[in-house]
């Protein structure tokens, strides 16, 4: 399935935005993993912005930057959403409530746990009345929603999708159960057709097996921790090859046995 | 759309085991909704429970699972025949071309607050013993895990998790898979059990009735939130072509962009599913025999659903919501309402709204209040969740 990327949004320890991300790969700067920036989704409205959880947040914030990027209208945009975990900051207050006497939830906490939150605040923050997927797949929740995309393109349905991933860390003693170690967020929009602003072209498939190559790494150790360390940084290594921009192959592990290979190449002959 | 043949169907609700159970409820007008007792809870409402679930057992390899949502799942498996015709198939396609994509939107939350409930006095952690089991039981993932590892399917998967909504999204992404060729069939489902979030969340909302609920009635009081597991098998309709059995034949997705938990009040993200629905299929309004309401028995969610239905196709259409037989059954409502929409079609049966004594006299649909017996080709089936996720899955049978 062959796809352009024509927006991309990244925050994350040390990275603020795509351009930060971009010089941090191209130039190979060390990386300072110390100063985790706040996310500011300012296409929330200001009350929303306030009440909203951390994961709302960290993923609107980078859906807007991608959306920006592209010049692609949001109300023309499917959307996929991916992420492991979800609201688990939501899920901890509420079992918090649970276990107290009487047990209760606030009716806002409880239409804010749904794993469709972000895409549900998106949809209405950007006026897209089109499709929306929210998906989870452990540690490949990455590759499942870039293979959601894709599969929308390539079924002719929708002209752009906005693909989303994210996940944040849970509150303690949640946390225990599934140690995310820092926030993560990132964002394409993709479609089928080229366009004069297009950044990369990626040609996805997926492999029966992974006999023949290991998941691509990151050579630095701060890098690598994070991608293995968060579901949604697994897209470092597709995120790098795009700020590189080389025509190059990456591969994704796909739950424990399957593979996404991923054939980029550059649609700019210089991405300065 | 291709068209994707139903090669089985299953399911476990609260009104009974596997599919003849469920023809009998359905004609016997017999409701599987009680009294709220769930853990304890004294909550002024009515449940869909499924009995005896405590005592479904898993195969030792895959004890890790366990969990009411993981038991609900693996006793839907079970019936019907469900499990061997997968094992079937599994010869047939080769287990790495069949997919697996199940809705849910508890997962196995229920061991997560009940672990809160044993935290250390002292240091505030949760039991050692579930810290490990988080992954298989409360994991958003974790009953496609398990379903993909009982079935022994190594092909893609994934759960889609979009509220009320989620196991009728799957149908939609399955077809997507099948088209693209990433498997060849796809195990979709939808599992959802009873857990304290859903039932006291619905109830802060005040969306509860303290009855059994009773969809597009006058005095509806709100919804009863039920439990399920429900699988349907689906395989590419062309190199099937002479079999009988039930079809998916469209879908259409939208979202609402208008309130997290309140639908649009035109209707307006509803009727754009629907649209998209009879579009994939390429048929048009008068095809369709019967639509099978998302019919929650909440004021705006009936209300809602009837202006658009009545906008497409004015009262000619017969339509009508089973969830006073199941109650709500949440991301399991999508794979639930196909399969009982895979039994009228077979069995040549529209149900009535259940517990609905006197319809809405502002609905201008044509809802039924008494079960009908004649053959039906088609289907409309409508699913609406929070955040403003819609799907509506067109079926049909020759």
């Amino acid at each position: 399935m062959k796809i352009f990327v024509h927006g991309v949004g990244v925050l994350g320890p040390g990275i603020e935005n795509w351009e930060s991300c971009r010089r941090l790969f191209k130039e190979q700067c060390s990386y300072d993993d110390s100063v985790t920036p706040d996310p500011m989704p300012s296409i929330l409205p200001a009350n929303e912005r306030r009440r909203s959880s951390d994961v709302v947040r960290w993923s609107l914030h980078v859906a807007h930057e991608a959306v920006q990027q592209s010049q692609f209208d949001p109300k023309k945009m499917a959307s996929v959403f991916a992420s492991s975990g979800g609201e688990t900051g939501i899920l901890h207050k509420i079992c918090q409530s649970l276990d107290s006497d009487p047990p209760m939830v606030s009716p806002t906490l409880f239409h804010q746990s749904v794993h469709n939150a972000a895409a549900g605040y998106w949809s209405i923050a950007s006026g897209s009345q089109r499709p929306s997927t929210s998906l989870a797949c452990y540690d490949s929740s990455f590759a499942a929603g870039l293979l959601e995309a894709a599969t929308l393109l390539s079924a002719n349905q929708e002209e752009a999708v906005l693909f989303v991933a994210y996940d944040t860390p849970a509150p303690f003693p949640l946390h225990e159960t599934r140690p995310i170690i820092a926030p993560f967020a990132m964002a394409f929009v993709l479609s089928k057709q080229a366009a004069p602003n297009s950044v990369s072209m990626l040609d996805i498939t997926l492999l029966p097996d992974r006999m023949d190559h290991a998941s691509t790494a990151m050579s630095q150790s701060s890098f690598e921790e994070l991608r293995s360390g968060n579901p949604a940084a697994r897209s470092f290594p597709l995120l790098r090859t795009i700020a590189t921009n080389l025509a190059c192959c990456v591969y994704f592990d796909f739950l424990d046995n399957l593979q996404l290979r991923i054939d980029h190449k550059p649609c700019q002959p210089f991405l300065d | 759309m291709i068209p994707l043949l139903f090669g089985h169907s299953t399911l476990v609700t609260a009104i009974g085991r596997g599919k003849s159970e469920h023809i009998r409820a359905l004609r016997e007008q017999r409701s599987g909704l009680q009294p709220c007792h769930f853990q304890g809870s004294n909550l002024p409402t009515y449940m869909g429970m499924v009995e005896g679930l405590e005592d479904v057992s898993f195969p030792s390899s895959l004890s890790r699972f366990h969990c009411r949502n993981n038991q609900l799942a693996l006793l839907g498996l079970q019936q019907d025949g469900f499990e061997s015709y997968i094992a079937k198939a599994r010869r047939q396609y080769g287990s790495h071309r069949i997919g697996v994509l199940i809705g849910t939107s508890t997962a196995g939350i229920l061991e997560t607050e009940l672990a809160y409930q044993q935290k250390d006095a002292v240091t505030g952690k949760l039991p050692a013993s579930f810290v490990p089991r988080g992954r298989y039981t409360q994991d958003t993932f974790s009953v496609a895990h398990f379903v993909r590892e009982y079935l022994q399917l190594t092909g893609p998967a994934a759960v889609i998790s979009t509220a009320c909504s989620s196991s009728a999204k799957v149908f939609a992404t399955a077809s997507r898979y099948i088209e693209a060729g990433l498997c060849e069939a796809v195990v979709v489902g939808g599992v959802d059990s009873l857990c304290l979030t859903t039932l006291h969340g619905f109830s802060a909302l005040q969306l509860t009735a303290p009855g059994p609920c009773r969809p597009c009635d006058v005095n509806r009081e709100g919804l009863t939130i039920g439990e399920a597991a429900a699988f349907i098998f689906l395989e590419n309709a062309s190199t099937n072509e002479n079999q009988p059995e039930t079809r998916l034949l469209g879908y259409g997705e939208s979202s609402d962009a208008y309130h997290m938990s309140h639908p649009h009040p035109t209707g307006q993200g509803a009727t754009l599913a629907m649209q998209a629905s009879l579009a994939s299929s390429a048929l048009s309004i008068s095809d369709i025999d019967y639509i099978h309401m998302h019919g929650t028995a909440t004021v705006a969610n009936d209300q809602t659903e009837d202006r658009a239905i009545a906008s497409m196709f004015r009262a000619e259409t017969p339509c009508s919501s089973t969830k006073g037989w199941t109650g709500h059954t949440l991301g399991a409502a999508g794979a639930v309402a196909v399969a009982l929409g895979d039994l009228c079609l077979q069995y040549g049966f529209l149900p009535g709204c259940l517990n609905t004594n006197t319809i809405d006299p502002s609905f201008s649909s044509q809802v039924l209040l008494e079960n009908q017996e004649r053959p039906i080709r088609s289907i409309m089936n409508n699913f609406f969740g929070f955040g403003g996720n819609n799907c509506t899955l067109i079926l049909g049978r020759r």
